[in-house]
């Protein structure tokens, strides 16, 4: 068994039977429910809408050398400079290499999975610079050393006495449990630090082609003191962020703010082109904008699952989702959770090792409803479980699935065996069965009848 | 119509009543009920365990058994969902895939089957019960199956149908999946199925036997006065009561 996936055990096993945590985590979920269905229906036709966004993403994907080509002409005419990273490493080194140019010293971010993804806090805090989080969830995370819960909710999982908890113990407030207060604490400790970086790290919600900017979506205005405050401004995207028009944010934006947050709109949402121009006061002096593939082309090279990469981070998925909200954030082990984590990982970081999280799904296809930009993710589980058949060869379920087929071809040996089941279950429930010994700790069979289906249709037609 | 009975390998096996309240409903229906005794399992287990090879064995198999039948018929939607949906993507592009889109337009899910194709809803039953309804999680997101059973159920005199939030949340079953990540499995009927249990209602109906076998299993071991029942044991009781 791989170490991701037995962590994944362990977590999920731990996780799944805290009734606390899980009731805490579906009342949290019960408010975005409520607020998503009633703006999801001041939507002329939500389905449409899902269709137009399918489309906008689906295009610019489709077409995406050429987009991105369009975008980065476009950027740096707008005097932005555009950075390319094959991987991880790569982007590291960038960013570190910009820092050291810009000689900074203090680095504020603002929310960015994508700097997860490449584990850029660390590498910073290697490299000696001090790096702040400036969103509040992110900032409560950092505080707390542990990875987000939720990409879009990063501290979901904290009632407010754990966080008023933290800041006592690393702001030295007194403690409250009223969310406001909270929030100015973070607030007033965040502020000075935005004038005293000497760079901001921001992430990418679009970058749109025909204008040439990038748009963050945001709710506390961090990001755009993050992007505006600072000497020098990085952003990192991945590439497939990329959409063809500004027009596309029409129907992007808001259906991003629906279906994520259950919001209208998302309070600020703001398009940045350029440092500042000659004559300007405000603006950073530079744009530097860090394009990162991490194997996002190996997922495009691959027709079947290449919607993936429609993926707008809106945590749908994840909201919806019965394995999340029972298990949790945590326990994936993953940058990206829930739904479209267990079909993108895989592909970003090895079959080998994360194809349990395709696995570890009921198949229930709620997150594929949600999904506002159409992705087939749980088909896509589907599909992930036959490519690790394939690369990962798993010998019992070779043996379970080839006896299983023998059998099924064999009706009469069908209706044997599963009359000796049946006969000896009295005694097979004691022993320690594959599957069914597991299935009977927590459940239980229905009383087993003594005759089956055919046996009784056979004897007597007269039902 | 000649209705030709898809029964499930677990049904067979496990809960007969379900396959012989359903043949008793169809007849009640004045429909001619058959049973190919030669059939077996879908292969299902194997395609959601990424054995597609190995189902498409089980998938050609069915192709065979159904061939000559004039509707085929499943208590299932899950099952259904297989032979209708997953069966003409499992054997795309092989030989078999104009017979496979030939099953598939032939096959249906049982109050489908009822409602759409016999153009019926009240089906002549009498409880006088409480119910609380479980979509299956197929029935509803891949044969888009919601308003069918609950024009049955809605049909039936006496009955009063509670509806819950949770209605269309998955019960932790998802074959295999329920004994290889038990712990999330059952992590996830207990938030369905106590749910639907504090409706008060008598019994849990579903189209779907999977998800009433894991939903049962979990009521039974935690001892909960609500029953899990198939809407053809519903309504095959419902009858009988005339």
């Amino acid at each position: 068994m791989s170490d991701s996936k037995s962590i994944f055990i362990k977590e999920s096993t731990l996780t799944s039977a805290d009734g606390d945590q899980r009731q805490f985590i579906r009342t949290a979920l019960g408010g975005y429910y409520k607020n998503r269905d009633l703006y999801k229906a001041k939507y002329r036709d939500w389905e449409l809408a899902r269709d137009a966004a399918s489309l906008a993403k689906w295009s610019a994907v489709n077409n995406l050398a050429e987009v991105l080509e369009k975008f980065v002409a476009k950027f740096e005419s707008n005097g932005g400079k555009v950075h390319w990273a094959r991987d991880a490493a790569e982007a590291r080194q960038i960013i570190l290499h910009l820092l050291a140019k810009a000689n900074a010293k203090a680095v504020i971010k603002s929310k960015c999975m994508t700097t997860e993804e490449i584990h850029l806090n660390d590498a910073l805090e290697k490299a000696g610079y001090g790096v702040v989080e400036s969103d509040l969830g992110e900032f409560i995370q950092q505080l707390r050393g542990e990875a987000p819960y939720h990409f879009v909710f990063p501290c979901m999982h904290l009632k407010r006495e754990a966080i008023s908890d933290l800041f006592t113990k690393h702001l030295g407030t007194a403690a409250t449990d009223s969310p406001e207060e909270l929030t100015m604490i973070a607030r007033k400790h965040l502020r000075k630090l935005y004038i005293t970086a000497d760079v901001g790290i921001t992430g990418a919600n679009f970058l749109v082609a025909d204008t040439g900017q990038i748009s963050i979506t945001e709710n506390e205005g961090n990001a755009r003191l993050t992007a505006a405050m600072p000497r020098v401004h990085i952003a990192l995207s991945g590439i497939e962020k990329v959409i063809n028009s500004i027009d596309d944010l029409a129907v992007l934006l808001p259906m991003l703010a629906t279906a994520g947050a259950g919001q209208p709109m998302t309070c600020y949402n703001t398009l940045y082109a350029g440092p500042k121009k000659p004559g300007e006061r405000d603006g950073p002096e530079e744009f530097h904008l860090v394009l990162l593939d991490n194997a996002r082309t190996q997922l495009l090279a691959d027709p079947e699952q290449r919607d993936a990469l429609h993926c707008i981070r809106c945590g749908a998925c994840l909201n919806v989702c019965p394995i999340f909200k029972n298990i949790g954030g945590h326990a994936y082990g993953t940058t990206y959770q829930g739904p479209i984590g267990s079909v993108i990982t895989p592909h970003l970081r090895g079959l080998k090792d994360w194809n349990h999280l395709s696995g570890a799904s009921s198949l229930c296809g709620a997150c594929t409803d949600a999904c506002p930009v159409r992705i087939d993710l749980h088909h896509h589980l589907l599909q992930n479980r036959r490519n690790a058949a394939k690369v990962v060869p798993n010998l019992f379920d070779r043996v379970f699935h080839g006896t299983f087929n023998f059998v099924i071809q064999r009706p009469a040996l069908f209706s044997l065996g599963g009359k000796v089941f049946r006969k000896t279950f009295g005694l097979l429930k004691y022993l320690p069965v594959p599957y069914l010994g597991t299935w009977l700790k927590s459940r239980d069979l229905p009383a087993i009848p003594k005759k089956s289906f055919r046996e009784e249709w056979k004897e007597s037609k007269n039902v | 119509m000649r209705v030709s009975l898809f029964i499930p390998c677990f049904v067979d096996q496990l809960t007969p009543q379900v396959g012989l309240a359903a043949a008793k409903v169809f007849k009640k229906l004045g429909q001619e009920v058959e049973f190919n005794s030669s059939q077996t399992c879908c292969g299902q287990p194997s395609y959601n365990s990424g054995q597609w090879e190995i189902a498409k064995e089980g998938a050609i198999r069915s192709l065979e058994v159904f061939k000559d039948a004039e509707v085929v018929v499943g208590p299932s939607g899950s099952c259904v969902a297989m032979m209708k949906k997953f069966y003409p993507e499992l054997l795309h592009g092989t030989k078999y895939e104009s017979e496979s889109k030939r099953l598939s337009q032939r096959t249906f899910e049982f109050s489908d089957f009822i409602v759409s194709q016999l153009k019926i809803t009240d089906v002549g039953a009498t409880l006088k019960k409480k119910v609380t309804y479980h979509d299956g999680c197929h029935a509803l997101r891949e044969l888009r199956l919601k308003e069918e059973p609950r024009k049955l159920l809605r049909a039936v005199k006496g009955l009063e149908l509670i509806e819950t939030e949770e209605s269309e949340s998955c019960c932790g079953f998802g074959g295999l999946f329920s004994v290889k990540f038990p712990m999330i499995s059952t992590a996830m009927v207990q938030v369905k199925a106590g749910a639907l249990a504090r409706t008060g209602a008598d019994y849990i109906v579903s189209s779907d036997p999977s998800c009433l076998l894991q939903i049962g299993g979990w009521l039974s071991r935690e001892g909960k006065v609500i029953r899990p029942l198939h809407i053809a044991e519903l309504l095959a009781m419902g009858i009988e009561h005339v």
